[in-house]
């Protein structure tokens, strides 16, 4: 240290031991602050799938809506629940989209299917992907498809209409003060998104 | 490298050598001269923000649409915030680091200098680009400075490319110039200097460093998803491809709430300095300090959702952030106790940076105070996105960081210039500005109880007279700047000498030397008492 008038030009290389020690010193701590950094950068992106399962284990964002197997068979008759269901289209998308129930009734463990009509106005073929969102949130984990439109992209021909099913219900162990829950679907254009073959297929 | 050091300190013998001329500044791996560019750089960057605050606060100035139009009104919005937050605060702290901290630990230099002439040179770069994407067809970025997804994805203008790297550059400086700290701070103390006795405008530095390394890496993991989503059609922030935008807020405020206590904890530390300086009695609660510093940034990890009550987050979880929030004033409290009971009963005298110091203690108290108010997450329904955050933020930056920052360059002016700055001046620029600021910014307070949105061009008519009395405090503290430019190049150019110890209660290495400090800080280890 008592030799170190030179580093200002000199950086990390000195001529004398203790400044060799230094360097080393310094390296060994830049190494170590550089690797903070690494993984701070992958954690930014490690905050993505984390979110994803954080949610999906919570339902706080409402997204997750359970993918069920196999239809209820345990109905509860005690009580009812009240689901709404909303829509809109994202800008870009030319389709008209509408529920056909606005509000329904039902058992917590009864199926139930409700309809949605898509219109696609437009002289060509549009690809379409339905995202769904439930309000409140923690109510999603509650909310089990058996059958969805939303579980697959709808393509639509020029001025064709068609009607959309979900089939759905309640679970029986929903919290006695979620009464009424709204589900909405919003319908977004991914023509672009998909290859050609695929809209052929689909 | 041994020969090239050998003739190095044959040139040493001639104690001030240096290259003159422009090289001197391009070519320089001198703290000192570093921490002055960074200084002036932050100075420049100040007007700059400053003068798109008038273009915000002229346009408000009446309802209606007179001066600007409203997408030109959100790049102002912006890149005002941008460049005060990254271009004049941030690094005028990292100028300011870099000149004072080899003096105060005993060191000769900066442990890194050839990194540290890249990270400030690598400012103006990045600043140029930002600021060239305002000239640019489809205008600059217009979305915020907290550039939310999808404002800065699907609907952003074209340029959002150059803001993107503009802040990935940014980015790389402050962590170079946060490595640069670290490793000066731990491996370049003078034998002796012990943690604890380190002044606290290095130990919060040090803290703040931690943080600078923690997070703006996050930062740029944003930004980059910002310009993927964007321009390379994945989907981080999209709802049509699986993506969340409520995944862009949690992001970018883990990154943001701690970046807020970077722009504040060195002020802490400076005022640590001058406040018993101009007490002539020791700091109050030395190690409490030190230890309030640092719970104050490891909460900062465990509050960002706090900027995002109104996002629909469970009840359980806006009551964590909200205890967690509230939990922060403990060790700001400290701190402020600590100030006030270092003055209690000291022979206190109110020179310049005294008064900018005592300034900051009363000013950021209350945006602290606007800020527990915002904790209330039930009250922050009504408060979310209107100009009482407005003012809550300006109120701790502007009289909490700008503030600390005056009083740091009057209180170390005579030091890095040799001069005395001009006492009379420099006391007409404090009042100046510390009418103007609450003529500026309390009535925001009021606004925004009233119900008035932020980063609007145009309002309803009842809130007409206080936004005028708004603007006038705007173009009364902007022109007091001025004020503080005319000080800083009259004490460069000359003035009363100044002695090696300017202030009688202050204390710290940099005192021992001469004014103005030698080219090289201390060439031998100073002996620490």
């Amino acid at each position: 240290m008592s030799n170190n008038t030179q580093s200002s030009k000199a950086g990390l290389g000195g001529s004398e031991s203790a400044d060799t020690g230094l360097a080393k010193k310094n390296k060994r701590l830049i190494v170590r602050l550089f690797s903070i950094i690494a993984v701070m950068f992958c954690f930014g992106f490690a905050l993505v799938p984390l979110y994803d399962v954080f949610c999906q284990v919570t339902g706080i964002n409402g997204r997750n809506v359970v993918k069920s197997d196999a239809p209820s068979v345990l109905i509860d008759r005690t009580r009812t629940v009240r689901i709404q269901f909303t829509t809109s289209v994202a800008p870009g998308m030319p389709w008209q989209f509408k529920p056909m129930t606005k509000s329904i009734d039902v058992h917590p463990g009864e199926n139930k299917v409700v309809k949605f009509s898509a219109l696609n106005p437009t002289s060509s073929k549009v690809v379409g992907q339905a995202i769904p969102s439930v309000a409140p949130g923690l109510a999603s984990l509650y909310l089990n498809k058996t059958e969805c439109f939303c579980f697959n992209q709808q393509a639509l021909d020029g001025g064709e209409q068609v009607e959309m099913g979900l089939v759905f219900f309640i679970s029986t162990d929903i919290p006695k003060h979620i009464k009424t829950m709204t589900l909405s679907y919003t319908l977004f254009n991914v023509s672009e998104s998909v290859a050609p073959a695929e809209i052929a297929a689909l | 490298m041994t020969t090239l050091s050998t003739a190095d300190s044959h040139e040493h013998e001639h104690h001030d050598h240096k290259p003159k001329g422009l090289m001197r500044w391009i070519l320089t791996t001198n703290h000192k001269d570093i921490g002055s560019l960074y200084l002036m750089f932050s100075f420049l960057m100040f007007l700059i923000g400053g003068a798109m605050a008038m273009v915000i606060r002229a346009e408000l100035y009446q309802p209606g649409l007179q001066i600007v139009e409203p997408n030109f009104f959100n790049q102002m919005t912006t890149v005002h915030g941008l460049i005060m937050v990254f271009g004049a605060v941030m690094p005028a702290f990292t100028g300011l680091a870099n000149w004072l901290i080899p003096m105060m630990i005993g060191a000769p230099d900066m442990a890194l200098p050839r990194m540290n002439n890249w990270s400030f040179w690598i400012l103006p770069m990045a600043f140029s680009i930002l600021l060239s994407s305002l000239f640019m067809e489809g205008g600059g970025p217009n979305f915020g400075w907290t550039f939310y997804a999808p404002l800065s994805t699907t609907y952003s203008p074209d340029s959002t490319a150059l803001f993107v790297f503009a802040i990935h550059i940014m980015g790389i400086s402050s962590i170079l110039g946060a490595i640069n700290v670290v490793v000066t701070i731990i491996n370049m103390r003078a034998p002796g200097m012990t943690y604890m006795k380190m002044p606290l405008f290095v130990w919060t530095w040090l803290i703040t460093a931690f943080l600078l390394i923690a997070v703006m890496p996050v930062l740029a993991a944003t930004v980059t998803m910002v310009l993927t989503d964007k321009y390379f059609g994945t989907s981080f922030f999209a709802a049509a491809g699986g993506g969340d935008p409520v995944l862009f807020q949690h992001i970018f405020w883990f990154f943001g709430h701690p970046e807020v206590y970077i722009m504040i904890l060195p002020s802490f530390g400076i005022v640590s300095a001058i406040i018993p300086a101009f007490s002539r009695k020791k700091l109050f609660g030395y190690s409490s300090m030190v230890y309030a510093t640092a719970s104050i940034a490891l909460l900062s990890f465990v509050v960002w959702a706090h900027h995002m009550f109104t996002t629909g987050m469970p009840v359980a979880a806006e009551l964590f952030f909200m205890y967690c929030t509230m939990l922060i004033s403990v060790p700001t409290g400290v701190k402020v106790f600590n100030w006030v009971a270092t003055m209690w009963r000291g022979s206190l005298t109110f020179e310049t940076p005294m008064l900018f110091a005592i300034a900051f203690i009363v000013l950021f108290t209350i945006g602290g105070f606007s800020g527990l108010m915002l904790a209330i997450t039930p009250a922050d329904f009504q408060y979310h996105d209107t100009y009482f955050v407005v003012a809550h933020f300006h109120y701790v930056l502007v009289t909490g960081a700008i503030f600390s920052i005056m009083a740091a360059s009057y209180y170390w002016l005579p030091k890095w210039t040799g001069h005395m700055y001009d006492e009379r001046l420099g006391k007409i620029h404090f009042w100046a500005s510390v009418i103007s600021v609450n003529v500026l910014f309390f009535p925001m307070h009021f606004l925004g109880l009233a119900g008035m949105p932020r980063r609007v061009p145009d309002y309803a008519l009842q809130f007409a007279d206080f936004n005028q009395l708004v603007s006038i405090g705007g173009f009364a503290f902007g022109l007091s700047q001025l004020i503080f430019l005319v000080v800083v190049i009259k004490c460069a150019r000359g003035g009363e000498k100044a002695p090696a110890k300017p202030w009688e209660g202050a204390e710290g290495l940099e005192w021992d030397m001469p004014s103005p400090a030698p080219y090289h800080s201390h060439t031998t280890p100073p002996e620490i008492k």
